[in-house]
């Protein structure tokens, strides 16, 4: 009987070096039972230091009120929508790489996905935090949960978008983390059974839930992630077309347009995959995953990259042409002076952004720069820094110009403590990954056990010698049995 | 309950699934065999039954569906009717995404608890791990001793069947609360009382 499934030798093996099972083991859980680097206490120290400078500024916004924030008659959404919309842009990587992936049957996400979806989770948590603050009296922010109340009841409306919203990224945070977390449940069992400090047994052997590796338990995890990964494929589709109907359902020119929702999905992909690069690039430096988070894992997420950004760039496209094809003076305007207009107050914005997300990502169809660790890692912080200016635009380039000129002169420009506010989410973020990559496996270990013998690369060689041996007797055989 | 149990470790997929035909044949019971990842076929070499987690999962999306609309539609028509602009007071497509997002919200966090219920999982949970290595490199498969077995042969059969280490334990099939880390005590039937 054959249990390996064939694999072509024309595709790259997923998994470089002279692997077996055990070595897998090795390499994944030996950084986490190791003492960390310097360099992570250094990062550690860095985010924590971020995070502390977020909560100072969050203390001043609740202190004083969203007054602490620059925010002004017209540019009512100003950073904190911005970096909302950014955050769980990025938070649609993990989910994508998981559901979608799975479902396509890609091997190569076995890779990447544990990283991807630990980052969507703190991505998310990271994005909750902005709308939830602008509501200004946050300690009233359970007034948008629907429960029987003593105020009349009163009821929040769930016909507005900004309760889908709610609805929303609560769901694809729960469902995200339920995905993440039972996933891991047989690596933390890997990590209990190697287990030989106190804490680390105790530790383990709590969060693993006291999986065994049950033959019938596989089965079940098996189908849990299956129907998992059906069910969060429209989810992550749905919750940025959600986000996006915060702007697409109002009646702002430059916001209301029906191609936000499709728009802002491959944004969405586009973004996160460009922050899962970031981070795994250097992950497995540090880390020494090299072999599990291969080249052919970056070239293969650079794909992804180039796509979304090429659709990303044909929604830029189709919405000026739209704006001006369509003959609404207000909507034209938004977008010729506005936008547009290099000179305009956020023309900068507008021209930084059709760079970094439009053009720059095009040197992805070259393969040598796909390949190209470096310059990858230069790519995705330049797309980052695009994807958050295609936020802003869209955001306060719509608002800061109303139908009212007298209210045009002032200029929006973000104060201290948003500035501050936005930093801490990133010392959040970093802190969040940096205890993940300290505490738990960053790479799916028993995954990679399972694709091993058919993409590890000793095993793929040996395929080759006894493919050619086939190949050789099935020709020798033939030849014997054809009629001479 | 505490049980006997001859324990056969492979560390070969390809020697595996051969042992657990010659082992099914003869006769033996298999008790479990513990993977550190999903072996393709191993579920019908053994002969077990396709789970219907998803069934679970598809009722509790419909819950969630029935709730999600239901609840929605009672607080809009009958308990606090707002006036929202003129608009209907049961606009069905704007409760599209949020009647969605909570069938996926109910589907996965019913399934993730019923998978939980069904393998028994649970933080702190402990049960009998048969070789540590079970999460790691080796396929062990466990057969329980009858009063009919005889451990010396099932182990020699092991043996011939290529299993790289065989034993005999005595443990508790089901599980218990208790700190990962405490000496291997079975809880026998008088100390728990049943």
């Amino acid at each position: 009987m054959s249990l390996l499934k064939y694999e072509s030798q024309l595709r790259e093996p997923l998994v470089d070096g002279d692997k077996d099972y055990h070595q897998v083991t090795e390499d994944i859980c030996r950084p986490i039972e190791a003492k960390p680097g310097k360099l992570w206490y250094i990062g550690f120290a860095i985010s924590v230091l971020l995070l502390l400078f977020g909560v100072y500024s969050v203390y001043r916004e609740v202190t004083y009120g969203t007054g602490e924030w620059n925010l002004n008659k017209t540019v009512g959404w100003g950073w904190d929508i911005t970096n909302f919309v950014w955050w769980i842009g990025i938070g649609h990587a993990g989910t994508l790489i998981s559901a979608i992936l799975l479902l396509f049957r890609q091997g190569w996400r076995t890779g990447v996905n544990r990283a991807a979806e630990a980052m969507t989770i703190f991505a998310v948590i990271c994005a909750g935090q902005f709308p939830i603050f602008h509501m200004g009296r946050v300690w009233l922010a359970f007034f948008v949960l629907p429960y029987p109340n003593s105020r009349g009841p009163v009821w929040p409306n769930f016909a507005s978008p900004l309760m889908w919203d709610v609805f929303a990224v609560s769901t694809y945070f729960t469902v995200s983390l339920l995905f993440w977390y039972s996933g891991l449940l047989p690596d933390l069992a890997t990590l209990r059974d190697r287990a030989r400090t106190k804490f680390r047994k105790m530790f383990y052997g709590f969060t693993s839930f006291g999986w065994t590796g049950s033959t019938k338990h596989w089965q079940r995890h098996e189908s849990l992630s299956l129907v998992l990964a059906g069910i969060s494929t429209p989810l992550v589709l749905s919750v940025h077309t959600i986000v996006s109907f915060d702007f697409a359902t109002s009646i702002v020119p430059g916001w209301h347009t029906t191609i936000f929702p499709p728009y802002f999905v491959a944004g969405a992909i586009f973004s996160g995959f460009a922050m899962v690069q970031s981070l795994l690039i250097i992950t497995r430096k540090v880390l020494n995953l090299e072999d599990y988070i291969t080249v052919g894992h970056i070239e293969a997420m650079n794909k992804v990259i180039v796509l979304t950004g090429s659709i990303v760039g044909c929604a830029y496209l189709t919405e000026l042409f739209v704006a001006w094809y369509g003959q609404n003076q207000y909507e034209w305007w938004a977008f010729k002076q506005n936008r547009l207009n290099l000179f305009s107050p956020y023309g900068w914005a507008y021209y930084g952004m059709m760079f970094c997300n439009v053009v720059s990502p095009q040197l992805f169809w070259s393969r040598k720069l796909r390949r190209n660790i470096l310059f990858t890692f230069f790519m995705s912080v330049l797309i980052n820094v695009g994807m958050w200016f295609e936020r802003f635009v869209i955001i306060v380039t719509s608002i800061y110009r109303d139908y009212l000129p007298s209210a045009w002169s002032t200029y929006y420009s973000p104060s201290v403590w948003e500035i501050g506010f936005y930093l801490g989410t990133f010392g959040l973020f970093f802190t969040c990954y940096f205890l993940f990559a300290k505490f738990f496996p960053v790479i799916a270990v028993a995954e990679i056990k399972a694709i091993l013998k058919t993409s590890g690369e000793n095993y793929k060689k040996k395929m080759t010698d006894t493919e050619k041996k086939d190949a050789d007797k099935f020709y020798i055989e033939e030849v014997e049995r054809a009629p001479h | 309950m505490i049980k006997k149990f001859v324990v056969g470790c492979f560390d070969d997929e390809k020697v595996l699934f051969p042992a657990i035909k010659n082992v099914r044949k003869a006769g033996y019971k298999i008790h479990d065999v513990y993977t550190p990842f999903p072996v393709h076929g191993l579920d019908h070499a053994l002969g077990i039954r396709e789970t219907s987690l998803h069934t679970a999962g598809f009722i509790f999306g419909i819950i969630g569906t029935a709730t999600a609309l239901g609840c929605m539609g009672w607080i809009f028509t009958s308990d606090w009717p707002l006036n929202i602009g003129g608009k209907p007071h049961f606009p069905l497509p704007a409760f599209i995404p949020i009647t969605f997002e909570t069938t996926v919200l109910f589907a996965s966090v019913g399934m993730v608890m019923t998978f939980c219920y069904l393998c028994q999982m649970m933080p702190g949970v402990k049960k009998h791990h048969f070789h540590p290595r079970a999460t790691d490199d080796l396929f062990v498969m466990v057969i329980e001793c009858t009063e009919k077995t005889n451990e010396t042969e099932v182990t020699s059969f092991l043996q011939n069947n290529g299993a790289i280490e065989i034993n005999v334990q005595e443990a508790e099939t089901g599980w218990w609360f208790g700190r990962y880390d405490k000496q291997q005590k079975l809880y026998r039937h008088e100390e728990v009382g049943y």
